[in-house]
């Protein structure tokens, strides 16, 4: 038995050296020179510093502002906390959770798109579909005392589509068009 | 259901089946100790890592000598790893001051790591520091996948031999896979991951200001590095507790695609490579057939299952919606189901979607993926064990069918074999049934669930079937950071990891010494669509015997009160 000591203590020091330390280490600093803004977390940039993560989805309260979706990660959208509500399809507080949601969103149910009722696995959902998008266009734009129509081309001009046509679904970042709407139009007073 | 929901799962399918073949050449260059194109300059330090291993490199072993060495390795990577966790506390690169972790959960998150299973019951996040996450963590997910993939050299020349001994050498098995294979694919999708967005840094957290004025704190670290040793391993256990589902892990449709391939490509590959190695490159491909038509079936009733509402969603008015609960906007529902089932095909346990939150049946399918034995494609070099012990089954069953002696790949299938294998199968409804029935009935296990009735149930077999599959997905509902849970959920992946494969490599010990027959008449040609079938057949009847009665208990009770819920 002992012969088979050796060469593990050997192969472990070995290889936590050269896949824990330099093969992390290399890549590291091989990112900060292929992507040195996304190896840091993708920090939206704005004149007083970064604003947030265009990767990582915010708590948006405020009505000239797209609304994210409902989010369990610590108070909603704490990257601290990451994971989803973890409730089972038919457990009761899942329904009166949606439930509370379709009627914060004073649309019918059957006119609400269902990510704006349902809790990302994240948390940190940094994207809402289009359609949840456009069904805040009329409230934005009351609040910024905009044309809906302007609001309206800002968000569709925010839309991502599938990649190559067939990969992933069609969103829009809630941060960078939040942040693209207090450009066009202007941050609101606080 | 789309069209290009469709088209996805059937890209990705067609992508991961693909790359099996120039993976596995890679795979059987690596084994065979032949040079790999583009590698060569990583001999010398491959000759100085052996050298250092000293002299029992240069033997060749058999049978025992082999699973000894690999249990020595994987005993101290367990110990190395369990200090590390306990002791973060006080090691280096820790500026939050964080805490080592609990016996239990060490102990519980040691085995997981090195048994390949990655079950986490702690959260990323949180609890570990970034030398954790490097020196413990990331190297155990290279050493376990390099682990399964040696398996995949030992079958091969016990099947190729004429009565012979040796099996070939752990240690250069081992250093050949993770320089050849493990680490050159590790970088390049390390490096894809940082162009797509991936974090790569050594900052743990980052304090900001949102547009609102709202304080944020954004949790970093070295992240691609690690999730795409986590993927091509089939590790599955996440830098953080959202998993592949966290926009930092999984930022968009494209890294998404990429991670799925990466966890299938080269389950499938290590098959591939057998059939190279073992002269038996016609049923290796058939094998990867038998793999891809059931994991194709089961992506599609996944996608199916989830894309119509659940009840909760019906009686708010959302009649139209797809259930949309815990997954992400970006991936949808088709991409979440393709994941599902790749993930629980394959022992990967990586998430990007929550399984707590699937209908009954698109858990239900997850889960029976996992209990079929982790075949489909399991995970590197598991799965082509896992597949290998099906397919002398498959043979032994037809050998009694017409009264011949059964062969595969010209080696006589006897009793010997024949109990090996079943001694394997057998270990995965022992662990997973023993432990589900003990812990429905223990207040202490129960305390954990997050749900009753059998919901509740299908949290428990969820998370023994994936401990002893060695997957380490989860129905996160359950608080499973407990004594309780953490114990036996330890044991039940040690049990589901060596209780398969020692008898493995016994058995490849035994065929090994066989004389290699001829192809005669009356063998049973193992490369058609009818060995495919009866392979099919074999996998089905023997994983629904063992499960069926539980699963109905679970999942399918769940199913036909959502039908009535929806009424």
């Amino acid at each position: 038995m002992l012969r088979h000591f050796r060469p593990a203590i050997t192969a472990l020091i070995a290889f936590t050296l050269l896949l824990g330390l330099i093969y992390p280490l290399a890549i590291t600093a091989l990112a900060a020179g292929l992507a040195p803004n996304g190896a840091k977390g993708s920090l939206v940039a704005t004149a007083r510093g970064p604003v947030g993560s265009a990767l990582i989805g915010q708590n948006f309260v405020r009505p000239e502002y797209l609304h994210p979706r409902p989010s369990a990660a610590g108070d909603g959208y704490d990257p601290t906390q990451s994971g989803g509500a973890n409730l089972g399809p038919l457990d009761p507080k899942l329904e009166t959770r949606i439930a509370a949601s379709v009627k914060a969103l004073g649309v019918a149910g059957a006119s609400v798109p269902v990510d704006a009722v349902t809790a990302s696995a994240s948390g940190l959902d940094p994207d809402i579909s289009p359609e949840f998008a456009r069904l805040q266009i009329d409230r934005i734009a009351k609040a910024r005392n905009a044309a809906p129509r302007a609001v309206a081309s800002l968000v569709e001009s925010h839309v991502r589509g599938r990649f190559l046509g067939v990969i992933g679904e069609p969103r829009v970042n809630v941060l960078e068009t939040n942040l693209a709407l207090d450009q066009r139009f202007g941050p609101m007073p606080r | 259901m789309t069209w290009q929901g469709w088209a996805e799962i059937a890209l990705t399918l067609a992508l991961a089946i693909g790359l099996a073949w120039p993976l596995g050449w890679v795979i059987a260059q690596a084994l065979e100790g032949k040079p790999v194109a583009g590698l060569r300059s990583l001999a010398p330090l491959e000759r100085g890592i052996l050298k250092g291993l000293g002299p029992e490199t240069e033997t060749e072993q058999g049978w025992l000598a082999y699973t000894a060495s690999l249990l020595v390795f994987n005993g101290l990577g367990f110990l190395l790893l369990f200090l590390i966790l306990i002791g973060q506390g006080v090691l280096p690169l820790n500026p939050l001051k964080l805490a080592g972790l609990s016996p239990d959960l060490a102990f519980n998150t040691a085995i997981s790591f090195v048994t390949n299973t990655n079950w986490q019951a702690y959260s990323g996040e949180t609890a570990l520091t970034n030398l954790t996450q490097m020196t413990g963590l990331t190297v155990q997910n290279f050493m376990s996948g390099a682990t399964g993939i040696v398996v995949v050299g030992v079958l091969a020349r016990a099947f190729r031999a004429h009565r012979g001994e040796a099996l070939g050498n752990f240690w250069r098995d081992l250093v050949r896979v993770s320089l050849y294979v493990l680490l050159p694919l590790s970088i390049v999708m390390a490096i894809a991951l940082i162009l797509q967005g991936v974090p790569q840094t050594l900052v743990q957290r980052l304090d900001l200001t949102t547009l609102e004025g709202a304080k944020q704190t954004l949790t970093l670290g070295p992240i691609a590095s690690q999730e795409a040793i986590k993927q091509i391993g089939t590790n599955g256990g996440g830098f953080f507790n959202a998993n592949s589902a966290h926009p930092f892990e999984n930022p968009s449709p494209l890294t998404n695609l990429i991670a799925m391939v990466a966890m299938n490509a080269l389950a499938f590959g290590c098959v591939i490579a057998f059939g190279r190695m073992a002269g038996a490159k016609r049923e290796a491909a058939a094998l990867v057939v038998a793999m891809g038509v059931l994991l194709s079936v089961a992506a599609g009733l996944i996608y199916v299952a989830e894309t119509s509402p659940t009840p909760a969603l019906v009686h708010s008015g959302l009649a139209h919606a797809v259930n949309l609960e815990g997954k992400e906007v970006r991936f949808g529902t088709a991409a979440s189901a393709v994941f599902a089932a790749m993930t629980t095909g394959a022992s990967c346990g990586a998430t990007n979607a929550l399984m707590e939150s699937f209908t009954p049946l698109g858990g239900g399918v997850s889960l029976f993926l996992i209990q079929l034995g982790e075949i489909l494609p399991g995970g590197v070099g598991s799965g082509l064990y896992g597949i290998v012990v099906m397919a002398l089954l498959a043979v032994f069953v037809s050998g009694l069918m017409v009264g011949r002696t059964p062969e595969y790949l010209g080696k006589k299938v006897e009793a010997r074999e024949i109990k090996f294998a079943m001694l394997a199968v057998l270990i995965l409804p022992l662990a997973i049934l023993g432990f589900t029935a003990v812990a429905a009935v223990l207040p202490m296990a129960l305390k954990g669930l997050s749900a009753s009735g059998p919901h509740g149930l299908t949290e428990i077999l969820y998370a023994y079937s994936s401990g002893a599959g060695n997957n380490g997905s989860a129905f996160a509902g359950l608080n499973a950071n407990t004594p309780w849970w953490n114990l036996t959920l330890g044991i039940d992946m040690m049990l589901g990891r060596f209780g398969y494969l020692i008898p493995v490599i016994a058995l490849a010990g035994a065929v090994v010494q066989k004389p290699r027959l001829a192809q005669s008449a009356g063998t049973l040609r193992s490369d058609t669509p009818l060995f495919v079938g009866l392979l099919l057949g074999v996998i089905l009847i023997l994983g629904g015997l063992q499960f069926f009665p539980a699963l109905a208990l679970g999942p399918l009770v769940e199913h036909f009160q959502m039908l009535n819920a929806l009424r």
